[in-house]
């Protein structure tokens, strides 16, 4: 797109933008020319110093950029031609980077210059799983030392599947003045100490967020590290931490921080704890409750605190969550907040549905529930018939063994597609499943974005016909126009695949486990899914034909993932040898292995090559 | 009082019951392991096999299952009753994971679920059957114990980690000859 007329706006004294811009004119002197642009040019002469258009088109292009929030926008705006390719990498301040590994930390911060916000993902998330060993990368050491130089007015940190180390940890305290917001979800290699130099150091924090970490006990009372006067605290989450924290520095930190509206609390906090907490912050909006437990001391007769009104006194209350030891006898506590909720999180809560009908009767507003299979198929035809504005279920197994009768069934599922019909996203585990009741969601869920059903035992078909699983899942993709994102399970043949690759145009993540028949399988997805960006596939009998067949398609996605199929190093290094510009890893995670089997092929497009830091066990085909 | 005092046989046993679930367990595997074909009507007459039967009560081998599977995160599974991961480390192996403490039922199983974890390692149980590997862990006091040296549930208990050494760590020899003298004298 080429800009040939450009009406410069005047103001009433006659001046310019061009006037304005004058003051960058000694920067563009070296820039060439861009003649297409810029009227008049074909003199040569310059007596009249004016700022080229060029320079004057990219200052009014930063001016407007800076409202261009959405990542896909700016990266368009990026490729229009090169003054905006520039005026929009001066003007990005929040940097996504979707794997670690695509690109170096030298060639982002060089990029992008004046970034605020940084979000990095790192392993992929079969490694959750134990399916690769721990210590396979995503380091973020190399990204705090490159930002620690180039961003000094760092705010936010956002990491996921990133290993931190306590030095990286102080390494940012140390380097970033302003630093405002630190959330670390499903990270590891970092301890008390690292949060002691966050806590300690970072005194404009406003966000410290600890989501599903793996944390070490160094006996360093992190909580205490906290500055001793008030603190601009809003959101403190460290539900996930497996230890005890000092409940007396807890105390006294909630009770300065008036701003606190997020406060998740780990399973160490009993109800008495949290008892005094609450009554001290009842601006909270976010409760993670902790244990939610009796304590065995407590005898009959013992004055208990009373637990409803101090619920009842936070009247801001809209997301509860914790209940990590649950005494159900504490739940009519939280009555007086449920017909305000629009989130609960009982997924740790072991509670029947008796336990659950009472309490979600009275979630009207509830959007996002998460629960334990221990509800039953009861528990959830109640959610069913309360929570008619629910856009996100998650059902987890209490019991994830494969030869157990589960408690939840397609009974649920049905009810929950007859009574919820905005849902958008829902992740189901079970031990029986039936064709109708997933086609049965297909069509009372059109709004369904994420389908995500797991039948725990493996290659189990229709409960009630024995069929495969296939017509229910393409009913998914054929009814739900949606549908970003989809987990298969089951008896699945490659009809199912067939399905996926034909009505599954928008999926962008697809996870596959002990599925499909041949080859046929993921080449049906390989060649219909032009929108596929991630692909976690395990267990499944797809070969080297079938990974050749993507080969037009693997620079346009993320990752490719696929443990214990049929590949051989053979074929993943004609994979690499075709496209240069994709890693092609190779993981070996037990033993020695001297064929040239595949146990688990991890690849990803990048700019900058195979990484440096790869362990023994990864081979990077070239 | 350790409960490998049956030693060599109760260790025999377990690997027969393993074996043969082994048989009947529904995996997929690499090309050129001895592995089942996958067509759909071989799956489908293996899953009457796999119908869920009342046999939650006891089952005293641990049921062999995949890796991974069904894709809970540990630290949820940890979270709920009858879980401990913990991570397993390897000296001069690049490998570390994680194995869940409470899969098993005795010293036996767990020597024999890591061997099968790690692959080719052979790991000495502290009776001394001249493998390669010890097994040491690490408790909650924080020091470093030779596995097999308390009750199992206390173990379990107090597991904080697990590291397989060489076998040629002089002191843990000295470890190992003084605990076959304490089991001799307590007739253990």
């Amino acid at each position: 797109m080429r800009v040939n007329q450009v009406e410069v706006p005047r103001d009433e004294n006659g001046s310019s933008i061009l006037d304005l811009a004058r003051a960058d004119i000694a920067e563009s002197s070296t820039k060439t020319r861009n003649c297409a642009a810029c009227p008049g040019s074909g003199s040569g002469s310059m007596e009249f110093q004016s700022p080229y258009p060029d320079q004057v088109l990219e200052n009014v292009l930063e001016n407007v950029l800076h409202f261009l929030t959405a990542r896909r926008d700016r990266n368009a705006a990026s490729l229009v031609c090169k003054s905006w390719y520039r005026a929009e990498a001066l003007t990005r301040s929040e940097l996504f980077i979707g794997n670690c590994y695509a690109v170096s930390p030298r060639r982002a911060t060089s990029r992008f210059t004046r970034v605020r916000s940084v979000a990095i993902k790192g392993k992929p998330r079969f490694a959750d799983f134990d399916l690769m060993p721990i210590n396979w990368g995503a380091l973020f050491s190399p990204w705090v030392a490159a930002m620690a130089k180039a961003y000094p007015w760092l705010e936010k940190v956002y990491l996921k599947r990133m290993t931190v180390t306590d030095e990286d940890l102080v390494l940012l305290s140390e380097s970033f003045p302003c630093f405002k917001e630190l959330v670390l979800v499903c990270c590891d290699g970092f301890g008390t100490s690292g949060l002691a130099a966050v806590a300690g150091r970072c005194r404009q924090l406003r966000v410290l967020d600890l989501v599903e970490s793996e944390v070490d006990d160094d006996d360093v009372e992190w909580l205490s590290y906290f500055p001793e006067s008030q603190t601009h605290l809003e959101s403190l989450v460290f539900d996930c931490l497996q230890f005890a924290v000092n409940f007396d520095a807890l105390e006294k930190l909630v009770a300065r921080s008036p701003s606190l509206k997020k406060l998740r609390l780990n399973g160490s906090v009993t109800t008495p704890q949290l008892y005094r907490l609450i009554t001290q912050a009842p601006q909270l909006t976010h409760l993670g409750t902790g244990s939610f437990g009796a304590l065995e001391a407590v005898a009959a007769g013992d004055q208990e605190p009373d637990y409803a009104s101090a619920f009842a006194a936070c009247k801001s209350l809209v997301c509860l969550s914790g209940f990590r030891e649950i005494f159900p006898d504490y739940l009519p506590a939280i009555y007086p907040v449920c017909t305000s909720l629009t989130s609960l999180n009982f997924s740790y809560a072991n509670i029947n549905a008796e336990h659950l009908k009472s309490v979600i009767c009275l979630c009207h507003k509830l959007q996002t529930l998460w629960v334990l299979d221990s509800i039953c198929d009861e528990g959830l035809q109640a959610v069913a018939a309360t929570c008619k504005d629910l856009r996100e279920l998650r059902v987890f197994p209490e019991n994830p063994n494969e030869d157990v009768e589960g408690p939840v069934s397609e009974v649920g599922l049905q009810a929950i597609s007859e009574g919820c019909n905005k849902l958008q996203s829902i992740l189901y585990f079970c031990q029986r499943m039936t064709n109708a009741a997933v086609v049965a969601m297909s069509k009372n869920c059109p709004d369904l974005v994420v389908f995500r059903l797991c039948i725990i035992g493996r290659y189990r078909p229709d409960a009630v016909t024995g069929e495969p699983m296939d017509e229910g899942f393409g009913a998914i993709v054929m009814n739900c126009k949606k549908l970003t994102r989809l987990a298969v399970s089951g008896l699945l043949t490659d009809r199912a695949f067939s399905y996926i690759g034909k009505y599954g145009k928008l999926v962008r993540t697809l996870s596959v486990a002990f599925a499909g028949d041949t080859d046929m399988g993921l080449k049906y997805v390989l060649e219909g899914c032009h929108n596929l960006q991630k692909l976690e596939i395990r267990d499944s009998p797809f070969g080297n034909e079938a990974l050749h067949s993507g080969l037009h398609h693997y620079y346009n996605m993320r990752f490719v993932w696929m443990s214990s199929c049929k590949l051989t190093r053979h074929a993943c290094q004609e994979v690499a040898r075709a496209l240069p510009h994709l890693v092609v890893e190779v993981i070996r995670s037990q033993g020695e292995r001297n064929d040239d089997s595949v146990e688990i092929l991890y690849m990803y497009r990048s700019l900058d090559g195979p990484r440096s830091d790869a362990p023994q066990f990864v081979t990077i085909m070239q | 009082m350790s409960p490998e005092s049956t030693g060599t046989a109760r260790s025999a046993m377990s690997d027969v019951t393993e074996l043969n679930l082994k048989e009947t367990e529904l995996t997929l595997g690499l090309p050129g392991t001895n592995n089942i074909t996958t067509s759909s009507k071989r799956a489908f007459s293996e899953t009457t096999v796999f119908t869920p039967t009342s046999s939650s009560t006891s089952n005293p081998a641990p049921k062999a299952q995949a890796v991974g599977w069904p894709p809970v995160r540990a630290s949820r599974k940890n979270a709920m009753r009858g879980c401990k991961y913990v991570k397993v480390a390897v000296d001069g192996a690049p490998y570390l994971r994680k194995v869940d403490l409470e899969k098993y039922e005795s010293y036996d199983q767990l020597l024999t679920g890591l061997e099968a974890m790690f692959g080719s390692l052979t790991i000495r149980n502290h009776l001394g059957n001249g493998a390669e590997y010890m097994p040491t862990y690490e408790d909650k006091d924080g020091d470093w114990m030779l596995v097999g040296d308390v009750p199992w549930k206390m173990f379990v208990e107090s597991c904080k980690r697990i590291r397989l050494l060489k076998s040629e760590a002089s002191g843990l020899e000295i470890r190992r000859t003084e605990l076959k003298l304490k089991e001799k004298t307590c007739g253990n």
